[in-house]
């Protein structure tokens, strides 16, 4: 087992499944002690990776839609083009107990000898915003190790669409039949996504018909000057049917034409915006509102936050960074 | 083992990681020894066997009455084990002893389509039942058993097409027209998805498939009962009478719309078939409403197949049934309880002449404990005969008749089960019930609820949670002696055997026969004739499934678990700690640790019997663990590969078929290898205590069994084992 943290960035580089679990265990201990250790393996594994590495897919809808039989269509999928492919399932922790059924393993079959596929399941420890505490830093992490990282979460709306924080290009899967989608694209309570899937694709002529109704709405949203960056990108709303493998291998062309139709500046932009608003929802969720206001409100920590990114601190450090500066704020005063 | 034979305080079957008692027919290995068959036992067409039962009354009552006497329901022992030769000399005993039907338990890797030789029936090969692998083996276990003669109920339900196209083709090698065939495949495949887990399929090609038997079978082998739709394992799984009721004949409804819309069968033939849907039901304690449960079966039948079907013929309505009661109740304290118990469930299912089993199978009173032994089997035989020949039982027409207070209990049950009839048909019916998961979730919700109870004692479960001294029971003194076991050189000769047979044949044929039957489950052609010639010239059961899950891949059923509730009854005391302390002690332990304790729960091996393993996954999440379920039939390697790539901090298993001597120790070496030997392991299952002291020696941190009914306790076992685990090793 490695000692450092810079040795344990190495072998997870070298995909050593072992270190990564090791990696993933670290990353998710939030005792105040283990946070230089985790910020240490964070800039470790930056200098272990190229720029703009990898591509990062989140795969986000409603619960039911068969998010988790998708994603493992879609590893599978990417391991036969040869690609290695690390998968982070982010289920719902409850509120109540705390504990949580993580339960996506159960409908992937996986072969134990693959050493090209890691499958890591993240609780949201009660954390608002559907994704875990650890997911960005688990996403560097797997990022690191593997060809392709997927995310998986649950949610539609607002308080849920933390996954474009991490990842390049995010997927929203909806089944036949749920119009509730476009509402919530039409009434801007949701980021537009990059890619719609309605998956359940064999339920025939129905997902065909939502698919459609979905792409011509969206068509008038565009010309209605709504929706997103259009220039580069026109949102695609494809057909899969996970459960008989049908329309995955479009829809990994499809991602990876989402990613090729950003420049390597723009990837990195957009990882950098990321990186920036998790910062920022990690300072919140840890400090509360008050700590927001006292540092002058959320665009001022965006900024602050924007700073100690582009001076290359990771999320979870410059996180640490802003606490700082509102307890000598507090001090101050 | 300890001569002392059970712990006092404890209890009741499920619990434990390997809980919830398997069922008979399947994982519950299956009945070595036939049990001796009074000559008298009339046995006339087996379950479901067709033909009225507007018996042949017998002769004048004994005890000096007039009345004619019913001929009673078909007594039969569910058997099978080792090999075809060992099996078929246990039946030729049987058949001596005047049994005049069999009833065949095939092992897990036949059930699953799996050769003795693939890495997943490690451990399973001659366990629960008997291997099959190719003709030369069906071939050997009707050895001298002419099966024109025979009545043959076979549990197959998965691989059912390939085991009945073996009988189809050993038949024609003894000369036997397939006319003549009479018998029962099980060939109910939604009650694998939701309780018993032999399915490979997804569920639209799995009734296809039941659906080609059906449609070969009516013309071709008309004395057949195709399909014997399920609703016993729905109990066993923790279905309410109710849910019993609404999801079997749910699924009924689903296999015959299947056959009607599939095109194989004209419109004009659909009673016939509507006459040849058998059903397997559940009897447990509560036999007054298990009976009302019958009748109410019988009415919905009737109706649903007049309405829906618009079957006119009275005859072709009948609600047909057999029966095995309940081994869900069966206790391991003051196990010689479970006799009376068992007797009182055969009254729910025999008192009604309306409602009464057409074949009866009844558990032996130790299968808490292990297998039982030929003596265990007959000692519940005669409890059927007894009530059958000396009693006056069946003198009577029915007894409840005009009775206002069954008659208004049946009419609750048959108002709430069609309700939640149509409450499936609006989710799009069974199989879209299903997939979605919301069949499963609503079993483990029922499942969870009745657990709760008894740990609560809010249901009493005498010698478990109420009247539990006990002076010692002669019975189980030799422990050790009072189950039996398989011997474990079994499966190395089985697949010595396999190698030699695959050495033996034409691999040209054998190539040419997988590849017709390939193009035909391409093209949805019916599966039976490809079969049979694949039958004929030694294609193994292994390469039988292997080109159909090519074609049509494999499925992972919905655990039920992740969106069951959550325990509302926080403050719930059982056993050690209430689940409000336990949450305490986790959110502590969290501290500690820095992140929350993650827990594995994995079913190793074929058994799918998944309620007691799910069940620990709920109650594990609900006192704040995280918990990772990964499903079932997972290897060893599987199971240590999930531990290291999800970082958890201790492993349940669960098995129940019986294979936990050689899976477990595999998985606690492997974790070793891979350097998480720090990572505690539970193993839950009927496991014999002997066993369990083997296993504990070979580095597992706790073993469970039925008697360890209280969750709470095993909880509070494992957040101690976590914490202790942590405290040498600094963070990780």
């Amino acid at each position: 087992m490695p000692r450092t943290e810079s040795e344990l960035a190495q072998a997870v580089a070298a995909a050593d499944k072992v270190a990564v679990a090791a990696a993933l265990n670290l990353i998710e201990d939030r005792r105040n002690e283990t946070r230089p250790r985790v910020d240490a393996l964070l800039r470790a594994l930056r200098g272990q990776r190229l720029e703009g590495f990898g591509h990062r897919v989140g795969l986000t809808g409603p619960p039911g839609v068969g998010k988790s039989t998708l994603t493992a269509a879609l590893a599978r999928e990417y391991r036969s083009r040869g690609l290695s492919v690390g998968v982070l399932a982010v289920d719902p922790s409850s509120l109540r107990s705390g504990g949580a059924l993580l339960g996506d393993r159960a409908r992937m079959a996986f072969d134990p000898q693959d050493e090209g596929l890691f499958v890591r399941s993240l609780a949201t420890a009660g954390d608002t915003g559907g994704l875990a505490y650890a997911a960005n830093a688990g996403v560097e992490v797997l990022a690191t190790a593997y060809d392709r990282v997927l995310v998986e979460t649950t949610g539609v709306g607002q308080t849920e669409t933390d996954v474009e924080h991490v990842v390049d290009t995010v997927c929203l899967v909806i089944q036949p039949g749920s119009g509730d989608v476009l509402q919530f694209i039409k009434a801007g309570i949701m980021e537009i996504p990059d890619v719609i899937v309605v998956n359940k694709g064999d339920h025939g002529r129905l997902a065909q018909r939502a698919a459609s109704d979905l792409q011509s709405a969206l068509d008038r949203l565009r010309v209605a000057g709504l929706g997103g960056d259009q220039e580069q990108w026109q949102l695609p709303v494809l057909v899969t049917s996970a459960r008989d493998r049908q329309g995955i291998d479009v829809l990994a062309d499809t991602l990876q034409a989402h990613l090729a139709s950003r420049t390597a500046s723009g990837r990195s932009a957009r990882r950098r915006h990321g990186a920036v608003a998790w910062t920022t929802s990690l300072f919140v969720r840890r400090y509360g509102e008050h700590a927001l206001d006292t540092l002058g409100g959320r665009d001022a920590v965006l900024a602050l936050a924007g700073q100690l990114i582009e001076q290359g601190a990771t999320p979870i450090g410059a996180a640490a960074g802003l606490g700082d500066r509102y307890f000598a704020v507090v001090r101050a005063s | 083992m300890s001569s002392k034979p059970v712990s006092h305080k404890s209890a009741e079957q499920p619990a434990a990681l390997g809980g919830a008692k398997s069922d008979k027919s399947a994982a519950q290995p299956a009945a070595l020894g036939g049990a001796k068959s009074d000559k008298s036992t009339e046995q006339p067409a087996a379950l479901g066997g067709a033909k009225s039962d507007k018996s042949a009354a017998q002769p004048a009552a004994p005890g000096g009455s007039n009345k004619r006497r019913e001929r009673p329901w078909i007594m039969r022992t569910y058997a099978g084990h080792s090999t075809a030769t060992k099996s078929n000399e246990l039946y030729r005993t049987n058949l001596q002893k005047g049994q005049t039907g069999l009833s065949v338990a095939f092992d897990l890797p036949t059930q699953t389509g799996y050769d003795p030789d693939h890495l997943l029936s490690r451990g399973e090969v001659g366990k629960v039942g008997v291997p099959v692998s190719h003709i030369g083996d069906m071939r050997a276990l009707f050895s001298g058993l002419p099966l024109d003669q025979m009545n043959t109920s076979m549990t197959i339900n998965a691989t059912a097409p390939w085991l009945l196209a073996l009988y189809i083709a050993v038949a024609e090698e003894q000369g036997v027209d397939k006319k003549l065939l009479q018998g029962t495949t099980q060939n109910d495949l939604v009650k694998e998805y939701l309780s018993r887990g032999t399915y490979i399929f997804p569920p639209a090609a799995s009734l296809k498939l039941t659906a080609d038997i059906i449609a070969y079978t009516v013309n071709e082998v008309p004395k057949w009962n195709p399909t014997n739709v399920c609703s016993y394992h729905l109990q066993e799984a923790g279905a309410t009478p109710v849910q019993e009721l609404a999801y079997a004949l749910s699924t009924g409804i689903a296999v015959l719309d299947a056959v009607k819309n599939g095109g194989q069968i004209p419109a004009s033939e659909l009673p016939k078939v509507v006459g040849r849907i058998s059903f397997f039901v559940n009897a447990g304690i509560r036999f007054v409403e298990e009976m009302c449960k019958m009748r109410a079966f019988t009415q919905l039948w009737d109706r649903i197949t007049k309405e829906r079907y618009g079957v006119e013929d009275e005859t072709l309505r009948r609600f047909r049934y057999g029966v095995q009661v309940n081994s869900l109740g069966l206790t391991e304290p003051q196990p010689e309880n479970n006799i009376l118990r068992i007797v009182l469930e055969m009254l729910g299912v025999t008192l009604s002449k309306d409602a009464r089993a057409r074949a009866l199978q009844l558990p032996a009173w130790n299968e808490a404990l292990g297998l039982p032994r030929p003596w265990d089997q007959q000692w519940s035989l005669r409890a059927q005969q007894i009530l059958a020949f000396e009693s006056d039982l069946l003198e009577y027409e029915d007894l409840f008749e005009g009775s206002r207070v069954i008659e208004a209990q049946v009419q609750k049950m048959v108002d709430a089960a069609y309700r939640e009839i149509q409450d499936i048909e609006t989710r799009g019916g069974v199989i879209e019930a299903v997939e979605s998961g919301y069949l499963k979730q609503r079993l483990v919700e029922s499942n969870a609820a009745r657990i709760r109870a008894i740990e609560t004692a809010q249901q009493i479960v005498v010698g478990v949670n109420k009247f539990t001294e006990t002076a010692e029971c002669p019975l189980t003194k030799d422990l050790d002696n009072a189950i039996m076991t398989v011997d474990p050189k079994v499966e190395q000769a089985a697949i010595t055997a396999l190698k030699q047979w695959r050495a033996g044949r034409d691999d040209a044929a054998v190539k040419a026969a997988l590849a017709k039957l390939r193009v035909a489950v391409e093209k949805g052609d019916n599966i039976m004739p490809p079969s049979i010639e694949a039958a004929k010239v030694g294609v193994t059961t292994g390469e039988w499934a292997a080109a159909l899950r090519d074609v049509i891949g494999e499925y992972r059923a919905p655990t039920g678990v992740s969106g069951a509730r959550l325990d509302q009854a926080g403050a719930a005391t059982g056993g050690k700690d209430s689940v409000e302390t336990l949450r305490t002690r986790i959110a502590g332990l969290t501290k500690e640790l820095g992140r929350r304790p993650k827990m594995l729960v994995g079913k190793p091996g074929l058994d799918g019997h998944s309620n007691g393993a799910e069940q620990i996954a709920l109650k594990a999440r609900d006192v704040g663990f995280e918990v990772v379920y990964e499903g079932i039939r997972v290897t060893p390697e599987q199971i240590v590969a999930s531990a290291i790539e999800e970082g958890v901090h201790v492993i349940g298993i669960s098995i129940l078929s019986g294979s936990h001597l050689s899976l477990v120790p595999q998985i606690v070496e492997q974790l070793r290898a891979k350097g998480l030997s720090h990572v505690p392991v539970v193993v839950g299952g009927i496991i014999p205590e002997a066993d369990a002291r083997v296993l504990e020696a070979k580095g597992v941190a706790r073993v469970y069994t039925p008697k360890d009914f209280a969750l709470n306790t095993i909880m509070s076992d494992l957040v101690e084992l976590v914490a202790k685990a942590s405290r040498p090793h600094a963070a990780h």
